[in-house]
């Protein structure tokens, strides 16, 4: 019979291996649908985890997509961390992707290249501004911070929606909601010619190193942790809560708003309807998987971005339908919970009375 | 002779860090009061969780009543007649007495059948209580008396107490002994698990002394000393506290008129609060818990800062609204109550939980000089003889006792003005409690002003220069300790100084 037991301490050893067991098990279900679907597992495995990372050109696309999720993730580790539960990165995304548009339509053939950095400061206030949002109605009227940031993406969709059908619909472009394609100065300038990797990726890993600075080198990343992991502690040493909870929404705010304005200033090169790709629903498993951590953060935003590219790719390859990529992204997410469980408890064999 | 109640022969239970019993063997006869001493973590509690079911021991025999046990749980244990009162009530605040005894009970009955049973074993034994009032108006006391009704109910032959006395007044400790000692004389065994070694001299007809998860001796501790009873506890007579005078200087903490509401339906309402505390003096607020200590505490320490302006000064200047911070760069610092949560952050190690008072080790732009807060840590795991894993180990990794030491030296360390101290050796092994109330005698010697909250009055009387009792909100006159005594404070502890001060 097994029997689950307490262990005096949490185990240090599961609780960097609980990741990389949860992956296995992911793969091993995954296997397992494949079969089920009259499909051959081998080959989806390949599809999943060979071809995103067979050529330079198939690396550069996962870095592609890991950026987003990356930025994301980062800031939602430090809001975590904080305790504050912002399920609503989605609509700061959005909001920060509008704005970066605003500016980008702003531009005429012969603006500077410059006009990037207001791009994306504008999608940084934009996603700060819908962060706060979240945090002005927790603060002031008490509102719970899951519910209220997860519906303010659905109020960033309608808006994004408003501006693509509306006020900034292309006039030369046969009535598809969409705006023009921005200027050729907006583009984010591009990491290395062949590949559509920007420096959003730079900025990606800079925000997570600074981040790692901030949450283990500052004391006022110290007073933010603390206030999620012990508030009464936090109270006792005088660490403000209020401050730490807009401190975590501005800040993940930012991050997803500018990962938004990455996008559409980069890959995407005008504002659509499209623009929402669940992003901001992904870093939130990329951030737990990451185990909250900045380090960690990065790989499992490559994993999570080797799951979109697969996720597409099993579509046009093996003909399964693209929501793969979520059934992926799930199962990883519940295979890291139940593995988690191993770090505070140890399963023993007992035998049976 | 007579067949033991209990007999235990050569209990082992180990866990992965520590063998927590070791070997323990324990006979309790029928009518005995018998005491288990020992200090925090001697194994106590895991030896009591056993007898309960609570717990599976690794080796060794249970007898009840002559008969070998397996006790699967604790509903087990309850059927044989083994009942347990724990240190900490599991009462539900918000229904009545009757209710929450019902909830409670194994047996099927009616709520009026209940009500009914606890009128009359409350008839039985003296024991003072209102079944149809919500347990969130009964006092600690009270709710003890729930918890033992609650446990007296399954008419139990073997009924063990843990800590009972540590939330009672003095009075109220006397009203339990009586109890006691009924049940005993009736033929029930008492199992009394306590540190307080004069209660055990007192009340307990036998005793077991474990250390480190051992038996260190069996005796009769009404023909043994407290000085005898604590070697066989720690190995070793407790250090002496050092004599001192007491010379105190200028006011340094003023509290004037403080009123303060409560911030919820449980808390309490201070209510026009005066006293003062002098450089180089301790000054000792005695009270049973939820008095409105926990209400002062924050208001003098920044956790609250509602307080009207002046009402609460440092050497003059009015800090009522400050912040914690503020108040520290003032010279202000807490020992507060909860150690784990409050005191230290229970998953950061212990050189990162120094950044929650301290601040010599944070540079420019709030930078953390990493090397700077290792030394500190360990100067303090040094000083205070702190039994850590180093400075990066875990505050949850420390035992209670050492936890505090390391919080105690951390707030000592940081040349205090006024040191706020609340409950300092609660749950702290006798050793260590020694040790803390030296350093903050130390300290007091050093020109400190301390305000020590406390509910242990041996504590209050041993360290205090000057005595307060607080009672539902309101502070008492002040007290030198050559005129207190512990009837004086006992009774104040009920609130009832009013009418003494009106004649002064």
């Amino acid at each position: 019979m097994f029997e689950l037991r307490n262990r005096a301490e949490a185990s240090r050893f599961w609780a960097a291996a609980s990741p990389a067991l949860a992956l296995l098990i992911t793969v091993a279900i995954g296997m397992g649908i494949f079969v089920a679907l009259g499909k051959d597992p081998v080959q989806g495995l390949q599809v999943f985890f060979w071809e995103p990372i067979k050529s330079s050109y198939a690396i550069s696309e996962l870095l592609l997509k890991a950026t987003p999720l990356l930025l994301i993730a980062v800031g939602l580790a430090v809001c975590f961390r904080s305790n504050v539960w912002n399920i609503g990165a989605e609509g700061q995304y959005i909001v920060g992707a509008i704005a970066a548009g605003g500016v980008a339509l702003m531009a005429t053939p012969d603006t500077s290249g410059w006009i990037v950095v207001p791009i994306l400061l504008a999608a940084i206030a934009g996603g700060m501004a819908w962060g706060g949002i979240v945090a002005l109605l927790r603060d002031r009227f008490n509102a719970n911070e899951i519910l209220v940031s997860l519906m303010l993406v659905y109020v960033a969709v309608q808006l994004l929606q408003y501006m693509v059908y509306g006020p900034w619909k292309d006039p030369n472009g046969y009535n598809f909601p969409q705006t023009k394609t921005f200027e050729s100065a907006t583009q984010i300038p591009k990491l290395m010619g062949g590949s559509r990797v920007t420096i959003g990726l730079l900025l990606a890993l800079a925000g997570a190193g600074g981040m790692w600075v901030y949450l283990y080198r500052t004391r006022a990343g110290f007073a933010q942790q603390v206030g999620g992991m012990a508030p009464a502690a936090a109270r006792y040493a005088g660490f403000s809560a209020r401050k730490g909870l807009w401190t975590a929404l501005l800040i993940s705010g930012g991050f997803a708003g500018l990962a938004g304005g990455l996008e559409v200033a980069g890959p995407i090169g005008q504002l659509t309807p499209y623009v929402p790709a669940g992003y901001g629903f992904a870093a939130i498993i990329v951030a737990f998987v990451g185990r909250l951590h900045p380090a960690g953060a990065v790989l499992s935003a490559l994993l999570m971005s080797m799951f979109y590219i697969g996720g597409e790719l099993a579509q046009s390859r093996m003909g399964l339908p693209k929501s793969i990529t979520g059934v992926f992204q799930g199962l990883l997410l519940f295979s890291l919970l139940a593995c988690d469980m191993l770090i505070a408890k140890q399963i023993t064999w007992r035998r049976a009375q | 002779m007579t067949t033991p109640q209990l007999q235990l022969t050569g209990i082992v239970k180990a866990y992965p860090a520590v063998v927590a019993n070791d070997g323990v063997s324990l006979t309790v006869y029928p009518g005995e009061i018998h005491a288990v001493l020992g200090e925090n973590g001697a194994g106590k509690s895991t030896l009591m969780k056993i007898i309960y079911g609570a717990i599976k021991p690794d080796a060794g025999e249970l007898r009840f009543q002559g008969k070998v046990v397996h006790i699967k749980d604790p509903r087990e244990a309850r059927a044989l007649g083994i009942a347990m009162v724990f240190q900490h009530f599991s009462l539900f605040d918000t229904i009545s007495v009757a209710e929450n005894v019902w909830l409670g009970l194994d047996a099927k009955l009616s709520l009026t059948q209940v009500r009914q049973a606890i009128v009359d074993k409350a008839t039985a034994y003296g024991l003072d209580i209102e079944p149809d009032r919500p347990v969130h108006t009964l006092s600690v006391g009270e709710m003890q008396r729930v918890e033992i009704i609650r446990a007296l109910l399954t008419n139990p032959k073997l009924l063990i107490l843990d800590e009972p006395t540590s939330v009672l007044t003095p009075q109220a400790v006397v009203k339990l002994f009586v109890v006691l000692r009924q049940l005993a004389a009736e033929g029930c065994s008492i199992l009394y698990i306590s540190h307080k070694l004069h209660e055990i001299r007192e009340l307990c007809t036998a005793c077991t002394v474990l250390r480190g998860g051992k038996v260190t001796g069996t005796c009769n501790p009404q023909v043994e000393t407290n000085e005898s009873l604590s070697r066989l506890m720690i190995g070793a007579e407790p250090p002496a506290l050092p004599p001192r005078a007491h010379n105190n200087g200028g006011v340094v903490l003023k509290v004037t008129q403080l009123n303060l509401p409560a911030l919820d339906h449980f808390g309490t309402h201070l209510d026009g609060i005066n006293f003062e505390v002098r450089a180089g003096e301790i000054v000792g607020i005695a009270g049973v818990s939820g008095n409105g200590q926990a209400e002062l505490v924050r208001a003098l320490s920044g956790e609250d800062v509602r307080a009207s302006s002046a009402s609460i000064t440092l050497s003059g200047l009015d800090m009522a609204h400050l912040l914690p911070m503020r108040r520290r760069e003032l010279g202000v610092h807490l020992v507060p109550e909860e150690r784990l949560g409050r005191g230290a952050v229970p998953a950061v190690d212990l050189a990162h939980n120094l950044l929650l008072t301290r601040d010599e080790a944070v540079g420019t732009g709030g930078w953390i000089h990493g090397p700077t807060l290792l030394a500190q840590a360990s100067e303090i795991i040094r000083t205070f003889g702190v039994k850590a894993g180093g400075p990066k180990a875990a505050a949850q990794s420390l035992s209670g006792g050492n936890l505090q030491k390391f919080i105690v030296g951390r707030e000592i360390g940081a040349n205090p003005k006024m040191l706020i101290v609340s409950q300092p050796t609660w749950g702290v092994d006798v050793g260590a409690a020694a040790q803390i109330r030296t350093a903050i005698l130390a300290l007091r010697d050093a020109g400190c002003a301390v305000l020590l909250i406390s509910e242990e009055l041996d504590e209050l009387f041993e360290l205090s220069d000057r005595l307060l009792v607080i009672a539902k909100g309101h502070i008492s006159p002040s007290l030198n300790r050559a005129d207190a005594s512990v009837e004086v404070v006992g009774a104040w502890m009920s609130g009832l100084w009013t009418t003494e001060t009106n004649h002064v």
